[in-house]
C-alpha cells in the first residue's frame, strides 16, 4: 500500500535495568494510512503512552528500544541520528500530551511558545512568524487570536491551553499527530470541542492521527480504526465499526461490557477479575489468560499468533484458531454470561423486566434502530426502578451557600467572594442515590464537603433528620459524624501512606469510640475488609501495596466502619480504569441494597449516573439548573445546559449519538458570575431577558424542575 | 567522680531521642525503607563509618569526671619541675608551668593559666586528708585520660610536625659553658632519638608498626562482623566472606570494610607516631596540635547536633500549627518568624554572647571551674544559633502542612470526627518527618562551619575551649610569621573538612532516600 504513512513492526522497548527489564511494549506492530485516525486503546499500565514515546524516540533515560522498526514513509526512524530525529519530531511527527496545564511553560507568552515551534521548522522573517502564529491560533479555533498570542498560559482555560498545544503541534505541518489522551483532563463539553477540532484539522490538512485513549466513547466517535493494547502487546486490531459490532478478543468484549449505562442498571456490570500483570516478567502464551473466562490450556503454552475473524480485523486469541464458527459459540455463551449475574442479583419480578429490556435493546441495536426506539427500550427498565424509590427524606439542603472571601492587600481586607456554592436545594431520600452532575469548577465537590461540614457553609441549611447541621456548634457535629461519610476521588491521596490499612479503617471506630477494646476493633475491621472484598490479611499492609481499585475498596470500608446512613461519593471512580470502575460501582450498588445506604454521588460521568442514580441534579456555577429522576433528566433534558452536556458525551453506540450542541467558551469564574441566568453567555437559546434575572424553577412534573426562562409548561 | 555538664546531659538526651527514634523507625516501613536505602548506598556507608569515628571521639570527650588524686601526690607540687612525672594531676600541673611562663597577654592562654593556679592551690590542701579519696576540682574527660600522653607532652613553643627541634632559635648553653643561638632539641618530640638524623627511618618503622597493628585490629573486627553476618544469614563463613569480597551483598559491606580499614590504619599509625612525635606540630605555647584537633571534634559535633535539638520543637510545633490551623494562628506565627528572620543572625548571636559574657564576669562565683563556664557559653551558642535557624524549617513545615490539611485523608479523618491534636500527631507529623530529617542532616555541616566562622570573629565558643574556629583564629597571626606556621590551620582544616564532607555526602544520600519525588522516579 503506497498510502501507508507509518508502519511499525515488532517494536520492543524496555525500561529499567537490563537484568529485569520492564517491557513496556513488546512486539508492537501497526500501520497508519494518510488521513486516517488510529486509536490505541487500553487500560492504564498497558504501555500505550510508552509506545507513543518510543515512536518519537523520547523514552525516559532508563528506557531503550530493544528492536523492531518504525517507518515513516520511507524513513526508518530508529536508524536516524539524534540530530536528524530532532527534525522529524515536531516536523513530520508531532505530539500533544494529556495535561495541558503542565505542557506549557508558565513564564512565556503562548504566542512566543508557538513562535518557537514555528521557527524551528521554517526560516521565516519576524513578521511572518507572528503572522503564522496568529494563523495557527485561528486554525485551532481560538477567538481573537492576535490578543491571545500575547497572553500567558495561566490566563487561558484548560480547553484553550489544549488548543494552544495543538497549535504548537501543527506548527511544523506534521504528517502524523500523536495525541496522548488529549481530552482526559478536560470536561465533556470541552472534550467535544477539542475532538471536533482535531477532526476538522484532519479533514483540512490530511494528516494522520494516532489517538491514545482509554475512553471507548471517544474511540467510537473519532477513530477510523483501533488497536487494543494489553500488557505491552496489541491483542486486537480492527476498524471501529467492526469492533463495536463484534469485538473479537475476550478482553475487548469485557471492556465493552463493563462500561456502565442506563440499560445495565438493574444488574451488575461485567468485571474483569484481577489486574493488568506487571510487565517485568517473561510471558509465555496469552497475557490475558489469567483473567479470561474462556481460558484453555493451550492459551498458556505458546505465544499466540494473529487470527483473522473478518477482513480488516485481526486478533491474538486462540478462540479463533478453529475458524469463526468456534467463536460464535463462545460469543453466545459470553452474552448469556453477562445476563446471568443480573438474574441472580436482581429481584425475581424485575429480572423479567430486565431480561425483556435487554432483549428489546439487543434487537434495537441489531436492526440499527433509531435512538428513539432504543430509548423506548431502556425507559421501562428505568420506570421499574422508580416505585422502590419512595422513601422519606434523609437529608435536605435549602439555599446552601459556601462563599470563600477573596482577601487582598496588607490588611487582608475582603474584596469579594468566590461563590462556589450559591443557593443549592437538594433532597435525598433514604436508600436512594442522588447524582450531582456538573463540570469541574461548578462547586459540586464543595456541596459535598459543606454537607459534612468539612467546609463551613456561609448560608442556608443542611437538614439531616430534622437537625440543621449548618448551624450547630462544631462540638455537636461529632454526634452526626457517624451518620455522614465521604469517599474521595483519588484513592492514592485519600489514605495516609504512613498507616497500616487496619489502622486506617479502624480510625473512625477509635475516634468515635464505637468499638471498645483493640481486639473488638480488629475483629470489626477484618469483617469490614471482608465485606468490601479485600480480605482481612490486608490489615497489616500499607496502602501503597494495593492497586487503585483495591484502595478505593479500603476507602469504602473506612467509611462503612461507622455504619453511616449517607455516603457522599466524590467522583469515586473517575481515577479508575473502566473495568475497575465496574467493580467499584457493583460494590456500591450491592452495599446500597444490603445496608440501605443513601449516596450523594458527585460525578461528571453521565454513563455512571445513568447506571447508578435514582435522581439527578445538574449543577452549573454554584446553582442547580435542573433536577428530577434519572429517567426524566437524562432522557428529556429541558435546560439548555443539560442538553448540551448530554449531547457532548461520546457514545459508543452510533444510534444513541445526539447532535452535539457546541457551547462557546468556558465556564465563567464563580467570583464574578454573569448577571441574570449564569448560563446565558454560552446558551444557544438565550434571549435578552436571560441577562436580567436568575430564572425561578419551573416545575415540569412532580419530581422534575428546571430553571430556565425558555421552558414553557 | 563523674561530672555531667549541661551539654553532656543534652548529648545523652539526644542519644536517647536518637535510639527512641531508631526503634520507632524500625517498626515503620516508611521510615525504615529510606534508611535501608541509605545503608545500601556505598557513599552513605563510607560516610557513616567516618562519622562513627568522629562521634566516638566526641562521645569519649563527653564523659567528664574529676580525676582521683592519689595520696602520694601532695608532695609533688613542691617539687614541681619540668620533668615528666607519674601522677595525673601533677602532670597537668607540669603542663601549666610553661604556659604561665610563656605569654599572659594571649587571651586564649589566660584561661589555662587560671586553671593551673586553681590546681596549685587545691593540690596543696588535700595533703592532710589521706584517709578518704580526694578528687581534683579539675574536670577532664575520658578522652583526656586516654590522650594524657599527648596532653602532657608540652613543648616550649612552636614546633613543626615530626620535628625534633624547636621552630624558633634560642640561646642554648653548651656543656662547655658557652652559649650559642640555635634550635634546641624538643623535650618530648623525638626525644628518644640519640641522633635526629635517624628520624626518617624511625618514623617509617613506627609507621609500619602502627600499620600492622591497625591491620590486626581491622582483621579482628572484620572476622567478627563476617561471623555475625554469616550466623544471622545462616550461611557458612566462607560463603559470606566471598560474597562480601565480590561486593554481592545488599549492604555494601566491602565499601564499609574498606573505609573501616582506612580509618583504623590511620588511627593506629597516628597513635603509634604520636607517642613519640608531635605529628601535627605544636602551637605557640607548645601544646600538641593533634590533641587540640581531637578535642575540637566534640565542640563541632555539639554545635551541629544540639542546635538542632534546640530548634526542632519550636520549628515543628509552630510550623505545623501555622499550616494546619491557619487563620489567626497562622498570622501570629508568620509574623513571628518573619520578624525574627529579618534580624541579621550574626548581630543577634553577637549580642547574646556578649551579654552572656558580661553576666559570667559579674557572677563568676556561680561557676566552679572554667570548664563549666566554657560549657555554658557553648550551650548558649547552640541556643542562639537554634533561635536564628528555626525559621527556615518552620516555613517549610508550614507550607507542607498547608498542603496536607487539604489532603483527602485528613479530610476523611475530620469527617470521622478525629480531634485536631490526633490529626496532627497521626496524619500530619509522620508525613512531614522526611522534611525534618533532610533539614537536620543538611543543617549539620552548615552549623559546624558556622561555629568556625563565629569563633574566628570572637563571638563563638569560649577561647579556652578547643575548637576548630579557635584554632583558625589563633593561626591567623601565625600565618604572618616568616617562615610561616601552617600546621594549626592545616590540621583544623583537614579535621573539619573530613567531618563536613562526610556529613554532606551522607546528607545527599539521606535526601535522595527521603525525597518522595526522587523515590517515585526510581
Amino acid at each position: 500500500m503506497s498510502d501507508v504513512l507509518l508502519h511499525v513492526s515488532n517494536l520492543t522497548a524496555e525500561l529499567g535495568n537490563s537484568e529485569r527489564p520492564v517491557r513496556v511494549c513488546d512486539g508492537v506492530g501497526f500501520s497508519i494510512r494518510r488521513g486516517e485516525t488510529l486509536a490505541l486503546l487500553g487500560e492504564s499500565g498497558c504501555g500505550k503512552s510508552m509506545t507513543a514515546l518510543t515512536l518519537m524516540r523520547l523514552l525516559p533515560l532508563s528506557g531503550r528500544i530493544a528492536g523492531g522498526s518504525v517507518q515513516l514513509d520511507d524513513t526508518e526512524l530508529l536508524s536516524l541520528t539524534e540530530r536528524e530525529m530532532r527534525g522529524v519530531r515536531g516536523g513530520r511527527m508531532a505530539m500533544i500530551f494529556q495535561e495541558p496545564q503542565t505542557s506549557l511553560n508558565p513564564v512565556l507568552k503562548v504566542g512566543d511558545q508557538i513562535a518557537e515551534a514555528v521557527r524551528l521548522h521554517k526560516r521565516l522573517a519576524k513578521a511572518e512568524v507572528a503572522e503564522r502564529v496568529v494563523e495557527l491560533l485561528r486554525a485551532v479555533g481560538i477567538p481573537d487570536p492576535a490578543r491571545r498570542a500575547g497572553e500567558f498560559p495561566h490566563q487561558l482555560s484548560g480547553g484553550m491551553k489544549q488548543r494552544v498545544m495543538i497549535a504548537m503541534a501543527l506548527a511544523g505541518d506534521p504528517e502524523l499527530l500523536i495525541a496522548d489522551e488529549p481530552t482526559t483532563a478536560l470536561d465533556v463539553t470541552i472534550q467535544a470541542q477539542v475532538l471536533q477540532l482535531l477532526k476538522g484539522l484532519q479533514a483540512q490538512t490530511g494528516m494522520a492521527v494516532l489517538l491514545i485513549t482509554h475512553d471507548l466513547g471517544v474511540v467510537a466517535e473519532t477513530a477510523d480504526r483501533l488497536a487494543v493494547m494489553y500488557a505491552g502487546q496489541i491483542v486486537e486490531e480492527a476498524s471501529v465499526d467492526a469492533f463495536f459490532a463484534a469485538p473479537a478478543h475476550p478482553y475487548s468484549r469485557k471492556l465493552l461490557e463493563s462500561v456502565p449505562s442506563a440499560s445495565k442498571r438493574r444488574g451488575e456490570l461485567a468485571v474483569i477479575p484481577g489486574r493488568v500483570p506487571p510487565l517485568d516478567q517473561p510471558f509465555s502464551g496469552c497475557r490475558f489468560a489469567d483473567r479470561c473466562s474462556q481460558v484453555m490450556p493451550a492459551c498458556r503454552e505458546a505465544p499466540i499468533a494473529w487470527f483473522q475473524p473478518n477482513p480488516g480485523q485481526q486478533v491474538r486469541c486462540l478462540l479463533w484458531a478453529e475458524g469463526p464458527a468456534q467463536f460464535r459459540e463462545g460469543e453466545a455463551s459470553a452474552a448469556v454470561g453477562t445476563v446471568e449475574p443480573s438474574l441472580s442479583s436482581a429481584q425475581p419480578e424485575t429480572a423479567a423486566v430486565e431480561l425483556a429490556a435487554a432483549g428489546v435493546k439487543a434487537q434495537a441495536e441489531a436492526s440499527g434502530a433509531t435512538r428513539l426506539e432504543a430509548k423506548a427500550a431502556s425507559a421501562p427498565a428505568r420506570s421499574a426502578t422508580a416505585p422502590t424509590a419512595e422513601g422519606q427524606t434523609l437529608l435536605a439542603t435549602a439555599g446552601l451557600q459556601v462563599h470563600f472571601p477573596i482577601q487582598r492587600g496588607l490588611f487582608r481586607s475582603t474584596v469579594g467572594h468566590v461563590k462556589a456554592v450559591d443557593g443549592v436545594d437538594l433532597c435525598l431520600k433514604a436508600g436512594q442515590t442522588l447524582a450531582l452532575v456538573g463540570e469541574s469548577g461548578c462547586g459540586k465537590t464543595t456541596v459535598g464537603k459543606a454537607i459534612l461540614r468539612l467546609e463551613l457553609p456561609t448560608g442556608g441549611q443542611v437538614r439531616y433528620n430534622g437537625v440543621d447541621l449548618a448551624s450547630i456548634r462544631a462540638g455537636q457535629m461529632r454526634r452526626y459524624r457517624k451518620d455522614l461519610q465521604i469517599i474521595f476521588q483519588d484513592p492514592f491521596a485519600s489514605m495516609n501512606p504512613r498507616m497500616l490499612v487496619g489502622d486506617i479503617v479502624g480510625e473512625g471506630l477509635q475516634s468515635l469510640g464505637l468499638e471498645k477494646g483493640r481486639a473488638a476493633q480488629r475483629r470489626r475491621v477484618a469483617a469490614l475488609l471482608e465485606q468490601v472484598g479485600i480480605g482481612e490479611q490486608a490489615m497489616n499492609r500499607y496502602p501503597h501495596e494495593f492497586s487503585g481499585g483495591q484502595r478505593q475498596r479500603i476507602c469504602i470500608a473506612r467509611a462503612l466502619a461507622v455504619e453511616p446512613k449517607l455516603i457522599v461519593c466524590d467522583e469515586p471512580t473517575s481515577a479508575l480504569d473502566v473495568s475497575v470502575q465496574a467493580q467499584i460501582l457493583n460494590l456500591l450498588k450491592r452495599l446500597q441494597d444490603d445496608l440501605g445506604l443513601s449516596y450523594l454521588f458527585i460525578t461528571h460521568d453521565i454513563s455512571v449516573v445513568a447506571y447508578l442514580a435514582h435522581e439527578v441534579a445538574v449543577m452549573y456555577l454554584g446553582r442547580i439548573v435542573e433536577q428530577g429522576t434519572a429517567a426524566e433528566v437524562l432522557d428529556e433534558p429541558r435546560h439548555p445546559y443539560t442538553q448540551a452536556l448530554l449531547s457532548a458525551v461520546p457514545m459508543m453506540d452510533k444510534a444513541e449519538r445526539r447532535q452535539i450542541i457546541r457551547l462557546e467558551g468556558d465556564m465563567p469564574s464563580p467570583a464574578a458570575p454573569p448577571t441574570g441566568c449564569h448560563f446565558h453567555p454560552r446558551c444557544p437559546q438565550a434571549i435578552a431577558d436571560c441577562a436580567l434575572t436568575y430564572p425561578q424553577p419551573v416545575q415540569l412534573s412532580k419530581t422534575h424542575s428546571a430553571r430556565c426562562l425558555r421552558i414553557e409548561t | 567522680m563523674p561530672v555531667i555538664l549541661i551539654t553532656d546531659a543534652l548529648i545523652f538526651v539526644l542519644i536517647a531521642v536518637g535510639i527512641g527514634f531508631g526503634l520507632y523507625a524500625a517498626r515503620h516501613e516508611h521510615l525504615r525503607g529510606p534508611w535501608r536505602q541509605v545503608g545500601r548506598s556505598p557513599v552513605g556507608v563510607a560516610a557513616l563509618v567516618v562519622i562513627v569515628f568522629y562521634v566516638g571521639v566526641g562521645l569519649l570527650d563527653s564523659l567528664h569526671f574529676h580525676p582521683l588524686i592519689e595520696p602520694v601526690a601532695p608532695a609533688a607540687p613542691a617539687a614541681s619541675s619540668a620533668q615528666a612525672d607519674q601522677s595525673a594531676d601533677e602532670k597537668t600541673d607540669a603542663v601549666a608551668q610553661p604556659v604561665a611562663a610563656t605569654s599572659t597577654s594571649d587571651q586564649a592562654m589566660s584561661g589555662q593559666d587560671a586553671t593551673a593556679d586553681e590546681q596549685d592551690s587545691f593540690a596543696a590542701t588535700p595533703a592532710s586528708v589521706l584517709a578518704e579519696p580526694t578528687y581534683s576540682t579539675q574536670i577532664i574527660s575520658v578522652l583526656d585520660l586516654w590522650l594524657s600522653g599527648l596532653r602532657e607532652r608540652q613543648e616550649k613553643t612552636f614546633s613543626a610536625p615530626f620535628a625534633t627541634q624547636l621552630f624558633v632559635k634560642e640561646a642554648i648553653e653548651q656543656p662547655d659553658g658557652s652559649v650559642i643561638r640555635g634550635y634546641p632539641r624538643l623535650e618530648h618530640g623525638g626525644a628518644h632519638l640519640d641522633d635526629p638524623s635517624q628520624r626518617g627511618v624511625d618514623i617509617l618503622l613506627r609507621g609500619l608498626f602502627g600499620l600492622v597493628k591497625g591491620l590486626i585490629a581491622w582483621t579482628a573486627l572484620m572476622v567478627t562482623l563476617i561471623a555475625v553476618l554469616a550466623w544471622r544469614g545462616r550461611q557458612s563463613f566462607n560463603d559470606r566472606a566471598s560474597a562480601i569480597w565480590r561486593g554481592e551483598t545488599e549492604t555494601p559491606w566491602r565499601v564499609a570494610l574498606s573505609a573501616l580499614a582506612l580509618m583504623l590504619v590511620l588511627s593506629f599509625v597516628a597513635a603509634e607516631l604520636a607517642a613519640s612525635y608531635h605529628i601535627l606540630g605544636t602551637d605557640k605555647v607548645g601544646e600538641d596540635v593533634f590533641y587540640q584537633s581531637l578535642k575540637s571534634i566534640r565542640t563541632g559535633l555539639v554545635i551541629g547536633t544540639l542546635t538542632t535539638l534546640v530548634m526542632l520543637p519550636a520549628a515543628v510545633i509552630l510550623g505545623i500549627m501555622a499550616g494546619y490551623f491557619g487563620g489567626r494562628t497562622d498570622d501570629v506565627i508568620q509574623y513571628l518568624y518573619t520578624t525574627l528572620s529579618s534580624i541579621p543572625g550574626v548581630l543577634l548571636i553577637a549580642a547574646a554572647i556578649l551579654m552572656l559574657q558580661v553576666y559570667m564576669t559579674n557572677n563568676a562565683e556561680q561557676f566552679q571551674s572554667l570548664v563549666e563556664r566554657a560549657d555554658l557559653r557553648l550551650l548558649f551558642l547552640c541556643i542562639i544559633l537554634g533561635v536564628t535557624s528555626w525559621t527556615g524549617l518552620c516555613r517549610l513545615l508550614r507550607g507542607e502542612s498547608l498542603k496536607l490539611r487539604e489532603a483527602d485523608y485528613v479530610q476523611a479523618a475530620r469527617s470521622l470526627g478525629v480531634r485536631s491534636s490526633t490529626v496532627i500527631g497521626r496524619h500530619i507529623l509522620p508525613n512531614v518527618l522526611h522534611i525534618v530529617m533532610i533539614t537536620v542532616v543538611l543543617d549539620f555541616s552548615g552549623l559546624v562551619l558556622a561555629e568556625a566562622v563565629l569563633s574566628y570573629v570572637n563571638i563563638g565558643v569560649d577561647p579556652t575551649m578547643n575548637s576548630w574556629g579557635n584554632m583558625i583564629n589563633s593561626a591567623r597571626l601565625e600565618l604572618a610569621r616568616d617562615p610561616v606556621v601552617w600546621w594549626s590551620l592545616a590540621a583544623a582544616f583537614v579535621f573539619m573538612f573530613t567531618l563536613v564532607l562526610a556529613a554532606n555526602l551522607l546528607a545527599d544520600v539521606v535526601r535522595d532516600a527521603f525525597d518522595p519525588r526522587l523515590r517515585s522516579a526510581s
